[in-house]
């Protein structure tokens, strides 16, 4: 592994914008995710074509989203823009159901309660429901979060740097050393987003915390 | 767009060795062979894992730490690690069906065992105190009961590998990936568009075979009434 | 008979679930274990079918260890019913019910008589045999668990809180099913409750057990209510037992006093006639069949259907004290209407003539 001794600097560089272009996505998808997953949650006859339709944008192969993304946005085709744009799609298609279905898993009664107390439905949404969600949401987070990861270094192809040029670097020199460095690199990187995202749901949500109760 | 329908309109794209039907051909062949492996090895692994519960911890984890694996990264590990034991085009196919199978694995692994997990305790208990042994316990009723969410699983592999098995063109394999390679090299943007949609349309179609199959394999026991049938469909077009 | 010898069951963390269970139930008797939660009844209950293996002791049925007995081959000769049923969601109604005939081999035309016949006997009816659990009501579904478990016919029966899934209607019905079927088939049953009032209505013999998995008393329900062993039965049989009590009193021939009668169609001053002085006057068909009270104050004209005050409970002469009793305070005339078993009127009793029967029984 002296290879990856002598590179530090480069790999620590594609990790950071390895990780920028996972997580941006990952936010940007779940802000859209929750409006249209809350729309699915609360009419019921538009919850299957929502729910269906964002879940369709996931069988678009990646490689495929990457090429065509230039062609819709009018950016360049080594623009990171069009990651963030595609990987968004991406979240958006795996969160949406997610949402939906944690908001079901909301017990009515809780939401009777706040109702009866005089809580007016837009601040029942974010003092209620969406806390009481957050087990679920970001049980889905975390999966799209792993996903992005793996997927983000598919753009190698097209020769935007990120730890996924490490890959294509290798393949082109027939050297194994910087398709392993990458691949564990990928792996950690997807270990830290996942541990983030549970620690911060535990965070959201004391009341689960084991211990809590009297 | 319009040089994409372009692209889908005209016959000679069609036919002949490198034409559009070839590459499906090649395509689902590919998808077919990874999902039989990857059923063979994560159904009856999930079974047992759901049915005894034992090496839960680790295989869940296994399972989950795979989903994690940049797929690129193993795909061109593979090749150049195992091309060279190999002969001819094996040398980029073996590798690529493997990586595909690693890919399908999670899925399918976790869609079994929880599948078994989710069936009724206390149907298994009557099965049991009625005097079904194990196996008779696992073939009469916790298979039949899972196989919902098993077929699940199965689904969202399929989806899975049918969009990644594009990959394999970048190791100089067929498949529809062919068109989004070799239109990027030669900045055929009509070709690189056609085979997204092509892969696109691939998966929808396998997923309403998907559907079908399910529909007639599953008991209606386990998805009639108006509101389950609602849910499962729900749950079935989206996984 | 099913008997417990000193069994015990330890768990390997150390939890004491059964010790030193000594009971007996005796042949086609509905025996019940009620208790509070943790107190090792359902333990107890799944020792019987090997479903627990019991830490030291042994378990019989008819004088065999059924330690000795394959599992499988035991439990398809014991009719085993749990709460909610646990039924098969992927299968119908009829496969549900045939799932012990089919293990044990029987001929197709066999199992579809025997299905036929047992939905019959528990009140199914045949059109729902092509259904499944999830489109039956919760009842309905308590009714299959009970055929699926009567299937092959076994002598024994084990009922694990077979009605506390279903509301407190159904479950009255089902009681009530469950008591005609036991008279007609006579099974050796054991029923795990913690509902005690479901076990004084259905059990031959009750063991009341307490946490940590010690019987507190093995008694007929008439026993428990009359003489608990101990405060902790007292409390767990709870209040009212003294009332509740009367239920097992029957067999007394009550003292009823005659009551003047009228029928349907008579008229004003001829129910004027009968009644005299009284506020209230009984309506009989002309079988003597008592109908209803009519309120003499309020009656204009000749006695019509519509004039008749229903709602008074009818006591049969013989039956418990509770049942006369009852008579007494639910009629408006506050004289409880007594028939003999073919229904017919023998004659009115008062709360406190029975109460005076009960007081002259000894305790």
């Amino acid at each position: 592994m002296t290879w990856a001794l002598n590179h530090v600097e480069d790999i620590g560089g594609l990790l950071a914008s390895h990780a920028v272009l996972a997580a941006v996505p990952l936010l940007i998808g779940l802000l859209l995710a929750i409006p249209v997953g809350w729309l699915a949650h609360q009419q019921h006859w538009l919850r299957t074509p929502l729910v269906v339709g964002t879940g369709l944008l996931y069988t678009i192969p990646s490689l495929a989203m990457f090429i065509v993304m230039p062609l819709v946005l009018g950016t360049g085709i080594l623009d990171p823009l069009n990651v963030v744009v595609a990987l968004s799609i991406y979240t958006v298609a795996l969160l949406v159901r997610t949402v939906a279905d944690g908001l079901d898993a909301v017990p009515a009664q809780a939401l009777d309660a706040a109702t009866a107390m005089g809580i007016g439905t837009p601040r029942r949404f974010f003092t209620v429901e969406l806390p009481l969600a957050v087990p679920v949401i970001a049980a889905g987070l975390r999966v799209a979060a792993v996903s992005n990861v793996s997927i983000v270094s598919v753009a190698a192809l097209l020769g935007i740097p990120q730890l996924g040029s490490l890959f294509t670097d290798g393949f082109q020199r027939n050297f194994i050393d910087p398709i392993v460095v990458g691949i564990i690199a990928c792996l950690i990187l997807a270990l830290v987003f996942d541990s983030l995202i549970g620690l911060f749901s535990r965070w959201l949500t004391p009341w689960l915390r084991p211990g809590s109760a009297t | 767009m319009t040089f994409l329908w372009q692209w889908l309109g005209d016959p000679a794209n069609w036919v002949g060795p490198d034409g559009i039907w070839v590459r499906i051909g090649e395509h689902l062949v590919y998808s077919a062979i990874t999902l039989v492996l990857a059923a063979a090895l994560a159904i009856p692994l999930g079974l047992w894992v759901g049915h005894t519960g034992k090496a839960r911890r680790l295989v869940v984890n296994v399972a989950n730490g795979a989903r994690a694996l940049p797929t690129l990264g193993l795909l061109f590990l593979a090749v150049l690690v195992a091309g060279p034991l190999l002969p001819g085009d094996l040398a980029f196919a073996v590798p690529a069906i493997l990586v595909l199978v690693i890919l399908a694995i999670p899925p399918i692994l976790a869609g079994a065992y929880a599948g078994v997990e989710a069936v009724d305790r206390q149907a298994v208990d009557a099965a049991r105190g009625m005097g079904m042994v194990g196996h008779q316990v696992l073939l009469n009723v916790e298979l039949p009961c899972a196989l919902p969410l098993m077929l699940g699983g199965l689904r969202s592999a399929a989806l899975q590998v049918i969009a990644t098995a594009t990959l394999a063109a970048s190791v100089s394999l067929g498949g529809l990936g062919r068109f989004l390679i070799d239109g990027q090299a030669y900045r055929d943007y009509g070709q690189m568009a056609g085979g997204a949609v092509l892969v696109a349309a691939l998966a929808m179609v396998v997923d309403v075979v998907f559907v079908g199959f399910q529909r007639l394999v599953v008991s209606p026991g386990l998805t009639s009434s108006v509101v389950t049938r609602r849910g499962l469909r729900e749950h079935l077009s989206t996984n | 008979m099913i008997r417990f010898t000193d069994v015990t069951k330890t768990y390997p963390n150390g939890t004491q679930a059964i010790n030193g269970l000594s009971l007996t139930a005796p042949t086609g008797r509905i025996t019940v274990l009620v208790g509070p939660s943790g107190c090792g009844k359902t333990t107890s209950l799944r020792m019987i079918n090997r479903m627990i293996e019991p830490s030291t002791g042994t378990v019989q049925i008819d004088g065999r260890d059924v330690a000795e007995l394959g599992a499988a081959q035991l439990r398809r000769g014991i009719g085993y019913v749990i709460q909610s049923g646990g039924l098969f969601p992927h299968r119908t109604v009829a496969d549900n019910i045939a799932t012990v005939p089919r293990l044990l081999g029987w001929s197709r035309q066999q199992i579809a008589s025997r299905t036929a016949e047992l939905m019959e006997r528990v009140g199914l009816d045949h059109h729902l045999a092509r259904r499944y659990p999830n489109q039956l009501s919760g009842g309905q579904q308590q009714r299959v668990g009970v055929a699926r478990a009567l299937a092959a016919d076994p002598p024994v029966m084990l009922m694990d809180e077979p009605f506390s899934a279903v509301d407190p209607i159904v479950r009255e019905q089902l009681q009530d099913e469950f008591l005609r079927l036991q008279s007609e088939l006579g099974k050796t049953i054991v029923f795990v409750t913690h509902d005690i009032d479901e076990a004084i209505k259905l059990a031959d013999q009750v063991a009341v057990m307490r946490v940590g998995g010690t019987v507190a008393q093995f008694d007929t329900p008439a026993g428990l209510l009359r003489h608990p062993a101990d405060a902790f039965v007292a409390d767990f049989v709870g209040r009212d037992r003294g009332f509740r009590a009367l239920g097992f009193d029957s067999g007394i021939t009550i003292r009823t006093t005659p009551e003047p009668t009228i029928e349907v169609g008579a008229s004003l001053e001829q129910a004027r006639a009968v009644a005299g002085s009284a506020a209230w006057l009984l309506v009989v068909d002309s079988d003597q069949h008592p109908l209803g009270w009519l309120e003499m104050a309020e009656l204009s004209g000749a006695v019509q259907d519509a004039d008749l005050r229903l709602g008074g409970t009818l006591a049969v002469q013989g039956g418990s004290l509770r049942a006369a009793l009852d008579a007494a305070l639910s009629a408006p005339s506050k004289r409880g209407v007594v028939v003999d078993v073919d229904g017919q009127l023998v004659g009115t009793v008062s709360a406190q003539q029975v109460l005076a029967e009960a007081e002259r029984l000894p305790r």
